[in-house]
């Protein structure tokens, strides 16, 4: 007894002193520990899901492959997280990820209000509406009265009873704390309609209805929902190489430079813009502290954000997104990359 | 060993214990407010923004958490009060059944305790949910139990009266283009909460019961048989009076875990307090709040519970010793 | 005494036992055990989909550890099951079960989470299914026993102030849901934690189990304690002892030995209530299932037959428990 009490006292005083000091770098930290720490979802294929084998893929999921790539010089270096949407902003704020590369939309609220910020998007997106073909719906309007499933802990509850006002109509909300749940709710007919935002939705359709051709994902979008990776507030430095990785890949995308041809470029430009790119001739990782390669190796290691965006979610894959407002400037889209100077 | 010593050690204790709740509150304080989340009950005045679909008084994403926390509150005793009533109806049945000298009611009393008991709450609630959501037919086919009364996918539709400017009406459910309008509802996720739990509770209570009627002494019933009383007279008259007064305690401890067991309704998104609590506190960013509230409430629950439990075992010895004057 | 020799009984043995051939016609003869899905959409319900549980066994057994290590968490299982047993068997107790257990569970952990001896570290999310379910059970008893031991005998103890706080320890846990202490370990312990630092889910979740478990078992503790005479306590003092030695070699001892059937129905308890983490998404065998069938559209269907197959396994696991128990009741 005597011994313990100055013991707990000591204890609870270490605890009220250890707090307010503020933790290394992050990125010190993921080269201490060897591993990129990658908060993800539980599974929406296309941005993270784990295939049979236990691998993770989809865009997001490259996103972290690039980061660690280029931190790490390792793309296989990732510690994956699978998060509901309910745990994933709790997991960056306690530190148990580095990273949230996880269908997660940025808002005013998240990014300046709870001690996060958002390092940019990779996928713009808006939310809708997937329904049964023998239910005739065409557009969202025509759902009034209807049963919602929706996953709480996301944009999509608020969205959902927003668009409900504004329409004057009404709808059946059911909420659910998991995918999973929401998606046995649905698949049985618990419920008429399921609203998340369309791309999720439009892999939820491909990949888990099991009958892609008796579900329709409705043409309205509700809502805007830009979905980016998100850092810890307070550490620039980590935060300046994730919006600059994602940068780079769109930059990678403007000068045509591939994962198949990489190499060849790097040996043979003389385009000083793609040399600086590379590391061929200047520096650009200075200043992020990262080394002169770090671009090259991402490309290697995931391709550009052309490259991700067609291998997981576009035409020719399972979900079958158009390119549409993810495209880059040049083709009507808005993913603009300032200059990597 | 002076005799100054144990006072010094609780001094001590309460001074660290002061000094712990100090620190973990101040800690926990700053990094909400790192959030950028200010601590405090303030929020409950907020716009919650959500729709809560099973609700027993009027609810919109326009009012504030507060009144969600209120919906709530009043999903779980709607839930918890059906599955008291039942499980005590069907405890009392299985284990009076238990006790029951024909060995297949007994028997099949027996299994009923044996199967319910030792399969998990949660399990149970999963499989009545999945089992209702599976196999009931879509809206459009819904199974007609009754004048106006509907068993399908969206839950049970009966009718309910509602009071209007010309008196009280009987509002009939009536099928919309999608599901049931008008009327009440009992939500599958209702149903599965409520009969998981009350099979559950229904076997933890038949062995209160079996063991307060066994504690009675044979050789009573067996004199109230002889003085000519028929069995159910016996039972009535001889045995439940006696067994009531040792059974209200244990019986208090399986309604008490009752009420707590409610709380699993988030498994299938029935929105109770627990439900309704957890989408507030990722809505708003206050975790130690929400889980504060849960925490008050169901205490509470437990007090009012044991409280009125306890009067009813009071009154009991009360009206037993005056009836024997 | 032939009382149920009647006609009526007949009429409700026929009825049972046809209603029994139904079961067994469906759970046995009509039923597919062959993982092969079209075959079970063809049942139409006319008997039972074991072929889902054959399909996913892996991933019900063990959730999302990976593949290619699956026996790691086998050995683990088969290891905890040794344990069981040979506690299970009187002549086994002693030092050396003692010992075995500490070695046994850290061998587990080991094995579980490896980067140890050229084991891939598998990191906590990732276990899963019966072994994490085993593992929750019996850490968070062997975490709450000795913690219930504290608040029991601080509750019965002479110091008012720790009494009173025990007491309030105690009841204040034991008037709130589980699933509350679990949003406590899942939400609000992040926040008490120093930033930086490293505190996986499946350590929090355990926190929280143990926390809740120590209340329950305080009480069945305390109930032990207070069946001990008060002489023997004056006779131990009165021969010099002191009050830790009279609890540990005189009170305790007894106390527990008379509490032992109470305490099996408290691991009971834990073991049934681990099916809860699920709802701060750790993949015990209640989660690994949903991981299993929910989110697979071949497979999705039947989930009900993979529910009923791990509500067995519960059932076999709290049945033996509880047998064991009343055995033990019969022994002391
Ligand atoms: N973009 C929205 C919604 C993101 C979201 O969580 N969507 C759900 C529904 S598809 C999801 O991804 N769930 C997967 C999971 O919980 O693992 C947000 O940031 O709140």
């Amino acid at each position: 007894m005597r011994k313990l009490l100055p013991s707990l006292l000591l204890s609870i005083a270490t605890l009220c002193v250890a707090l307010p000091a503020h933790a290394g770098k992050t990125v010190d930290a993921i080269r201490a520990r060897g591993q990129l720490a990658c908060g993800v979802s539980t599974g929406v294929a296309g941005f993270s899901a784990a295939d049979s084998k236990g691998e993770w893929r989809g865009m997001d999921v490259d996103v972290c492959r690039a980061l660690a790539a280029a931190v790490l010089k390792d793309p296989t270096k990732v510690r994956w997280s699978p998060l509901t949407s309910q745990q994933r902003f709790t997991a960056l704020q306690s530190g148990e990820i580095d990273i949230l590369s996880r269908n997660t939309t940025w808002t005013l609220g998240r990014d300046a209000g709870q001690g996060l910020v958002y390092a940019g998007y990779v996928f713009i997106d808006g939310q809708g509406f997937l329904v049964h073909k023998r239910s005739g719906v065409t557009s969202a309007k025509q759902l009034n009265g209807a049963e919602i499933c929706v996953q709480t802990g996301t944009t999509t509850e608020r969205n959902l009873a927003e668009y409900a006002r504004a329409n004057k109509i009404q709808f059946k909300t059911l909420m659910f704390e998991n995918l999973r749940a929401v998606l046995k709710a649905f698949f049985s007919g618990r419920c008429q309609a399921f609203t998340a935002d369309a791309s999720a939705l439009a892999s939820i359709r491909a990949n888990d209805s099991g009958k892609p051709e008796d579900y329709v994902v409705l043409p309205d979008r509700i809502s805007k929902e830009p979905l980016g990776p998100v850092v810890r507030r307070g550490d620039e430095d980590w935060f300046s190489i994730v919006r600059w990785t994602v940068f780079a890949l769109l930059e990678a995308e403007e000068r045509g430079i591939t994962q198949a041809n990489v190499d060849l470029i790097r040996d043979s430009t003389s385009d000083p813009a793609v040399m600086r790119l590379l590391g061929v001739s200047e520096d650009v990782g200075k200043p992020l502290a990262l080394d002169k390669e770090w671009v090259y190796r991402m490309i290697k290691a995931v391709g550009n954000y052309g490259e991700i965006f067609e291998r997981n979610v576009g035409p020719n894959s399972l979900l079958q997104l158009p390119r549409g407002i993810n495209a880059l400037p040049r083709d009507g889209g808005v993913m603009y990359s300032p200059p990597l100077r | 060993m002076t005799k100054a010593r144990p006072y010094l050690l609780q001094a001590a204790i309460i001074g660290a214990v002061l000094l712990a709740l100090y620190g973990l509150a101040s800690v926990v304080a700053a990094k909400m407010r790192a959030l950028g989340v200010e601590p405090g009950f303030g929020f409950l005045w907020q716009r919650a923004g959500f729709d809560i679909g099973d609700r027993l008084i009027a609810f919109d994403a326009a009012d504030t958490y507060g009144r969600a926390f209120l919906v709530g509150l009043l999903n779980t005793v709607r839930v918890a009060l059906v599955a008291i009533v039942a499980s005590v109806l069907l405890g009392g049945l299985v284990g009076l059944g238990q006790l029951s000298r024909n060995p297949l009611v007994a028997k099949l009393s027996e299994a009923h305790v044996e199967i319910f008991r030792n399969v998990p709450l949660l399990l149970q609630v999963l499989i009545v949910y999945v089992l209702l959501i599976g196999r009931l037919p879509l809206p459009h086919e819904a199974w007609q139990l009754g004048p106006d009364i509907w068993l399908s996918k969206s839950g049970l539709a009966i009718p309910w009266p509602v009071l209007t400017e010309t008196g009280w009406l009987l509002d009939h459910p009536l099928l919309g283009r999608f599901t049931f309008t008008g009327g009440a509802v009992l939500t599958p996720e209702f149903m599965a909460v409520a009969v998981a739990l009350t099979l559950y509770t229904s076997a933890y209570i038949a062995e209160t019961v079996r063991g307060a009627v066994q504690s009675v002494p044979h050789a009573q019933s067996e004199a109230a048989l002889a003085m000519g009383l028929s069995e159910v007279q016996t039972l009535r008259h001889v045995v439940v009076p006696q067994a009531l007064r040792s059974m209200i305690p244990p019986l208090a401890n399986q309604l008490l875990n009752l009420i707590k067991n409610s709380s699993l309704a988030v498994a299938v998104g029935y929105p109770d307090l627990v439900a309704v609590a957890d989408t507030t506190l990722t809505q708003s960013g206050h975790a130690v709040e929400c889980i504060a509230i849960i925490m008050a409430v169901y205490l509470f629950l437990s007090l009012l519970t044991a409280a009125l439990m306890s009067a009813w075992h009071g009154r009991l010895l009360r009206q037993q010793a005056g009836g024997r004057i | 005494m032939k009382k149920y020799l009647r006609p009526g009984n007949f009429l409700i043995a026929a009825v049972l036992a046809w209603a029994g051939w139904l079961l067994f016609d469906w759970a046995v003869l009509q039923a597919v055990f062959r993982p092969d899905a079209a075959a079970c959409h063809a049942l139409q319900g006319n008997g039972a989909c074991w072929g889902v549980v054959t399909e996913k066994f892996r991933v019900i057994l063990f959730g999302r550890y990976p593949l290619d290590q699956q026996w790691r968490p086998l050995v683990a299982l088969l290891l905890m099951f040794g344990l069981l047993g040979a506690s299970a068997m009187p002549r086994c107790h002693g030092k050396r079960l003692f010992t075995a257990w500490g070695v046994g569970l850290l061998l587990v952990l080991l094995l579980l989470k490896g980067g140890l001896f050229g084991l891939d570290n598998v990191d906590t999310p990732r276990w899963g299914g019966l072994p994490l379910t085993l593992l929750l059970t019996l850490f968070g008893l062997g975490g709450a026993f000795p913690l219930a031991v504290l608040l029991a005998l601080g509750r019965n103890g002479r110091l008012p102030v720790l009494r009173s706080l025990c007491t309030t320890f105690i009841e204040i846990i034991r008037g709130v849901p589980l699933v509350a202490v679990l949003f406590m370990a899942a939400f609000m312990f992040p926040l008490f934690m120093p930033k930086g630092w490293e505190f996986p889910a499946l350590l929090r979740v355990l926190v929280g189990i143990i926390l809740f478990a120590a209340a329950y078992m305080a009480e069945v503790i305390r109930g032990g304690l207070l069946a001990i005479s008060r002489g023997q306590h004056e006779a131990a003092q009165a021969l010099g002892l002191s009050y830790w030695q009279v609890q540990l070699t005189v009170v305790l001892p007894q106390t527990l030995r008379n509490v032992l059937p109470s305490l099996m129905n408290s691991a009971i308890a834990l073991f049934k209530d681990t099916s809860l983490v699920i709802i701060v998404g750790l993949f015990e065998l209640t989660g690994a299932l949903g991981l299993a069938v929910d989110g697979d559209p071949k497979w999705r269907a039947f989930a009900l037959d993979g529910y009923l197959f791990i509500a067995f396994i519960y059932w076999l696991g709290c049945f033996a428990m509880s047998r064991y128990s009343r055995a033990l009741e019969r022994l002391i």
